[in-house]
């Protein structure tokens, strides 16, 4: 379980990086925290024959606090949110959520650009951003796109990443003061990826009223206007059976595997209306 | 007890070195020259080698089955009747058997490299039928792995002890019950590093082995060489549980090539390889029916057990010891009159099954203690009645059960009853009648079971395997300035016996345990010895170190009464010097006179000094029965199907213990174990045969957040036979974890009418139970 031989670049800008990329084309591959392309590389299941180092790069790794929300740098790690040195805008969302991510050593290096592009389904970032309503902002040689981050995983292990391209910031929007938010997470252990997540925010100043049902097969289901599913977040008007229809119209066949992932949301909720 | 000797809770003496980052295990071990080795592995189940393509370019770096010529394949047969024998082939030529299965070894600088040769090389194989299902292999028409056996099956045992009469009980109860495929998961993986010594004319293997002598005697003779040709060195070791008491073709592979290529070699497995392609155990099927009187009392036991034992006999402990087990030990600390037990030992494309700490006990004690809470819910008594009823008394011991196993002593009920009340029985169920703010269903289980160690040579001529337990031996030998070194064949892969066989020997001979120095782990300087296995190493080794340590002090005190001018009948040795009626000279006086001033000896002095090897065996070698009552206390979420272990207790009676702290340390361990086979560790295969973890991302152990800190009790009723009244208790600690757990479980279930018979207990098998159960198709 060792890697090929492969040759290491570390850009020091993404002018830079990006022009590697252009270079050396599909046979580059970009590495940031490398807990998830390490693993991959060590099993040979991806085989470069360049890796990209992107972690030195000081553009990546600032943080841009706007009334309206925070810009965060593709490299900055879960440790980094979870010891709060990212403003946290989402009313203790990221801070929360990046505490719940594996183990410490693994958040002391990975990142939250590598964890939306490796678009593991039961990922903890991607079900919560997508109920943040985060955006994700590429920057390739076409210059700067930015969309939503559910819109940016297309499906398991598969991202919306054009040829070239690096994820340079995600963009999280700021809560409201009435906002809440629940996150619910089921697993067996510490650290092991999940079985079902629920996450739902419910921001009445911005009329915002989200519920998203993660670590699905592929791409977790997002509900962007979820009243008739969670009521308004206060309390416990959360409607199980109509979760559990959208699960199974969203390709859920299982019923155990339905019967998780309502659980999960409906635990979101409850804590959200305690919180 | 002087702090030092036996029962002491002398601290470890290889922590040192350990907590330091500073042990030297296989992978550690560096040597000039030194190429890596990466294996070509069958990427099939079950499939027809037709040839194997190698680029020109590395031909000379690839080393397949015809390169082999002459070397034999690992055979390890059963002496028990009916046996069928299998070829282990140590790189395979016309068939592969098995996911993982050796086909070509490639070389490389480094092991990169190595595997950059091996990806170049192309096996052409022929895909056959996959057999992954044991029950389905035992049917005709299965696919056949061994074609020329007819069927599946290495082995069918049979006993039948008048089954009819229970036959009329008022309570019958059948079940399927099963636990899952596991892998050991030491910290410390298999490797070798192989070289040839020209001035030694020896195969030198570095190998983390619990079994270094059988080893040894396995490698010659599938490489053709006498034993004197063999080196085996086992340095420290990473944990064991079994899986590396197993010689591997990788073994052979590494030690043919050292002969061939003249420089030194290595093979450490990775991850993956030890979760694909080895370190199998534990599947068990139980068809178990059980009869019983309404007070509860079994009147009999009926079972239908199954082993998946994968594709081949592995060497020394052969495809059928856990099946055959089982037979012998279903019915576990009880006593009841009828008894009837088929069972069946299958061959199927999966790695053969190895012995892992606990050998069939733990699924036995799962099928057994999940059928005694169902005879409880069944009369209406509580669980603990039921056992109360059943287990053995200390009045009848010494006792020998209906397979005739010879328990040598014990309190069982007492062990019971001090768990129960530890564990607070009557107020776990009066919280279950408040029921948990959470919604949380609470339940409590209980699980007992007896641990048979260090059984010898008349239990195992029995099984005929390859390696058959004799006298144990030891050697102790002073230094010349009044040190002791102690050499034993047994080989510590986490059991402290630098530690506490220093103890047995400060015991007797008085010597300050840090200079006692433990020589173990290397063929070329301790006795022949089966190794370490099935909790023998304190009672055997203890045992022999003891013997030999005696007789050390037997010639020591001859010396130190001539020193004295004393009749040798009237000084005694005591605190590392010789007393007689005037005066006393200290061990290392004597030591000094024996191997530096020898002119002060007289003539008559016995010749064979300060040093002895003595063979070792109990009174009785059908081994010591240690034994435990564990209670565990779960939370079951009805709606996730998690299960939280709220509260553990585990009374345990290992006999006298040398050291309470390493024992204490042993049963944590086993614990650990315990609950990943309860609630996480699980190898699945699809229907082609394909493993389906390869990481711990999808195999599952449970960390140090999962294993709660058991309250742990112990009982101490020595052994009868054995130096000390020691008794061997290595493997417990994992036994009763997955019943005890499991009868929480279905404890905490009961309201909701499910039950779990399978292990691991997953959240999955929870919800489906619980949906079975409100379905009514339970
Ligand atoms: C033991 C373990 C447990 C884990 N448990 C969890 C868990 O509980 N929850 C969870 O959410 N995650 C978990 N993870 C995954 C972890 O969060 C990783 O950090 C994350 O998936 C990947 O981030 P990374 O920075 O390490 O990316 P890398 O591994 O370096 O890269 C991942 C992929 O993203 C690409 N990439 C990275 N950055 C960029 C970029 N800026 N632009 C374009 N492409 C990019 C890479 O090319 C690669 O394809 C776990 C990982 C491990 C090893």
């Amino acid at each position: 379980m060792k890697p090929v031989d492969f040759a290491y670049a570390r850009p020091m800008d993404v002018t830079a990086a990006l022009s590697l990329l252009a270079e050396a084309g599909p046979s580059a591959k970009v590495i940031a925290g490398s807990q998830s392309l390490g693993p991959m590389l060590n099993l040979r299941l991806v085989q470069p024959g360049l890796v990209i180092d992107i972690t030195h790069i000081a553009e990546l790794r600032l943080v841009e606090e706007r009334p309206d929300g925070i810009s965060i740098g593709a490299c900055i790690t879960h440790a980094d949110i979870e010891d709060g040195r990212v403003p946290d805008v989402a009313a203790g969302a990221l801070r929360d959520v990046a505490h719940g991510i594996a183990y410490r050593a693994v958040r002391n290096r990975g990142t939250i650009g590598g964890s939306l592009t490796h678009a593991d389904p039961s990922a903890d970032w991607i079900t919560m951003l997508a109920a943040l309503g985060a955006s994700v902002t590429l920057r390739g040689a076409a210059g700067l796109r930015t969309i939503p981050v559910e819109d940016y995983m297309l499906g398991a292990l598969e991202a919306d990443l054009r040829p070239g391209e690096l994820l340079v910031s995600v963009t999280v929007p700021r809560l409201g003061r009435a906002a809440r938010w629940g996150y619910y997470k089921l697993c067996r252990k510490t650290g092991e990826f999940a079985h079902a997540i629920g996450a739902c925010v419910v921001d009445p100043e911005r009329g915002v009223c989200r519920a998203v049902i993660g670590a699905t097969e592929a791409r977790p289901i997002v509900v962007a206007d979820a009243r008739h599913l969670i009521g308004d977040g206060t309390q416990e008007q959360f409607d199980g059976p109509a979760v559990d229809e959208l699960a199974r119209a969203s390709g859920m066949e299982d019923a155990i595997v339905r019967q998780t992932h309502v659980v999960a949301l409906r635990r979101a909720v409850a804590g959200a209306a305690h919180r | 007890m002087t702090g030092q000797g036996v029962g002491a809770s002398a601290r470890r003496r290889e922590d040192d070195r350990f907590l330091r980052g500073r042990g030297q295990f296989v992978g550690d071990i560096r040597l000039a020259g030194m190429q890596d080795v990466a294996f070509v592995r069958s990427p099939l189940a079950h499939a027809t080698l037709r040839g194997v393509r190698i680029p020109d370019a590395v031909r000379s770096r690839v080393f397949t089955a015809a390169d082999l010529a002459g070397v034999k394949p690992i055979v390890a047969v059963s002496g028990l009747p009916g046996f069928k024998k299998s070829e282990q082939p140590v790189l395979a030529h016309d068939k592969v058997r098995q996911v993982g299965e050796l086909i070509a070894m490639c070389i490389g600088p480094t092991r990169a490299e190595a595997e950059d040769v091996a990806a170049t090389v192309t096996a052409e194989l022929e895909e056959l039928p996959a057999v992954h299902d044991m029950l389905a292999a035992r049917a005709r028409g299965s696919a056949l792995l061994h074609e020329h056996w007819g069927d599946n099956v290495f082995l069918e045992t049979f006993v039948d002890i008048g089954i009819e009469a229970a036959f009329d009980a008022p309570i019958k109860l059948t079940r399927r019950i099963s636990t899952a495929r596991q892998c050991m998961a030491p910290i410390e993986g298999r490797g070798t590093v192989a070289y040839w010594d020209n001035r030694m004319e020896q195969l030198v293997l570095y190998t983390g082995s619990q079994m270094p002598h059988i080893v040894r005697t396995g490698l010659a003779e599938c490489l053709g060489l006498m034993q004197t040709q063999v080196r085996i060195v086992s340095p420290d070791v990473g944990g064991g549980f079994g899986y590396k008491g197993i010689l591997l073709p990788e073994d052979i592979c590494l030690g043919w090539l050292a002969m061939r290529c003249g420089h030194p070699v290595r093979w450490l497995e990775d991850r993956r390889e030890h979760l694909t392609a080895g370190a199998n155990c534990r599947e068990h099927d139980y068809d178990i029916t059980v009869y019983a009187d309404r007070d509860g009392t079994l009147r009999g036991i009926d079972c239908e057990a199954t082993v998946d034992s994968g594709a081949y006999s592995s060497y020394p402990f052969s495809a059928c010891l856990e099946a055959a087990q089982v037979a012998s030990i279903l019915p576990g600390p009880y006593d009841f009159p009828s008894y009837r037990c088929r069972t069946w030992s299958v061959a199927t494309n999966k790695c053969p099954i190895l012995p892992y700490r606990g050998v069939a006990r733990t699924g036995v004690c799962y099928a057994l203690e999940l059928m005694l809470d169902l005879v409880a819910r069944e009369a209406g008594l509580e669980p603990f009645e039921v056992r109360m009823k059943n287990l053995v008394r200390p009045e009848q011991m010494p006792f020998d059960n209906i397979t005739n196993k010879h328990f040598d002593s014990g309190d069982y009920p007492q062990a019971l009853r001090r768990a129960l009340a530890a564990a607070d029985l009557e107020g776990i169920r009066a919280r279950q009648r408040r029921g948990e703010p959470d919604g949380r269903l609470i339940g409590i289980g209980i699980a007992i079971y007896c641990e048979q160690g260090a059984h010898g040579t008349s239990v195992y001529a029995g099984w005929g395997i390859p390696m058959v337990p004799g006298h144990e031996q030891a050697t102790a030998r002073m230094t010349p300035d009044g040190g002791l070194e102690l050499r034993v064949g047994v080989h510590s892969h986490g059991q402290s016996m630098e530690t506490t066989l220093a103890q047995v020997a400060h015991e007797i001979l008085g010597i300050d345990i840090d200079r006692i120095k433990l020589v173990h782990g290397d063929t070329e300087y301790t006795p022949y010895s089966t190794g370490s296995w099935g909790s023998r190493g304190a009672v055997m080794a203890g045992g022999a170190v003891a013997t030999a340590a005696r007789e050390v002090a037997r010639l020591a005190a001859e010396i130190g009464a001539h020193l004295l001018q004393a009749d040798p009948r009237t000084v005694t040795l005591r605190d590392g010097a010789v007393y007689g009626p005037s005066g006393s000279v200290t061990l290392a006086e004597i030591a000094h006179v024996w191997y530096r001033r020898p002119q002060d000896l007289p003539v008559s002095v016995d010749p064979r000094g300060l040093e002895a090897t003595i063979g070792y065996k109990p009174g009785r070698d059908s081994g010591t029965f240690s034994y435990a009552a564990h209670v565990a206390t779960v939370a079951v979420d009805p709606q996730t199907g998690d299960i939280e272990i709220l509260d553990y207790v585990i009374v345990e009676d290992g006999g006298r213990l040398i050291n309470p702290m390493v024992v204490d340390g042993q049963i944590y361990g086993g614990f650990a174990q315990g609950i990943g086979t309860a609630l996480y560790e699980e190898m699945n295969f699809d229907a082609s045969g394909q493993p389906l973890a390869s990481t711990f991302a999808d195999y599952l152990l449970p960390g140090p957040t999962e294993v709660p800190a058991p309250h742990l009790h112990h009982m101490e009723t020595p052994a009868p036979y054995t130096e000390f009244g020691v008794k061997g208790l290595g493997e417990g600690g994992a036994i009763a974890p997955p019943a005890a757990i499991g009868n929480a479980v279905n404890d905490a279930l009961r309201t909701l009418g499910a039950e779990v018979l399978q292990s691991p207990m997953t959240p999955r098998r929870v919800l489906a139970a619980i949906a079975a159960a409100r379905e009514g198709t339970a």
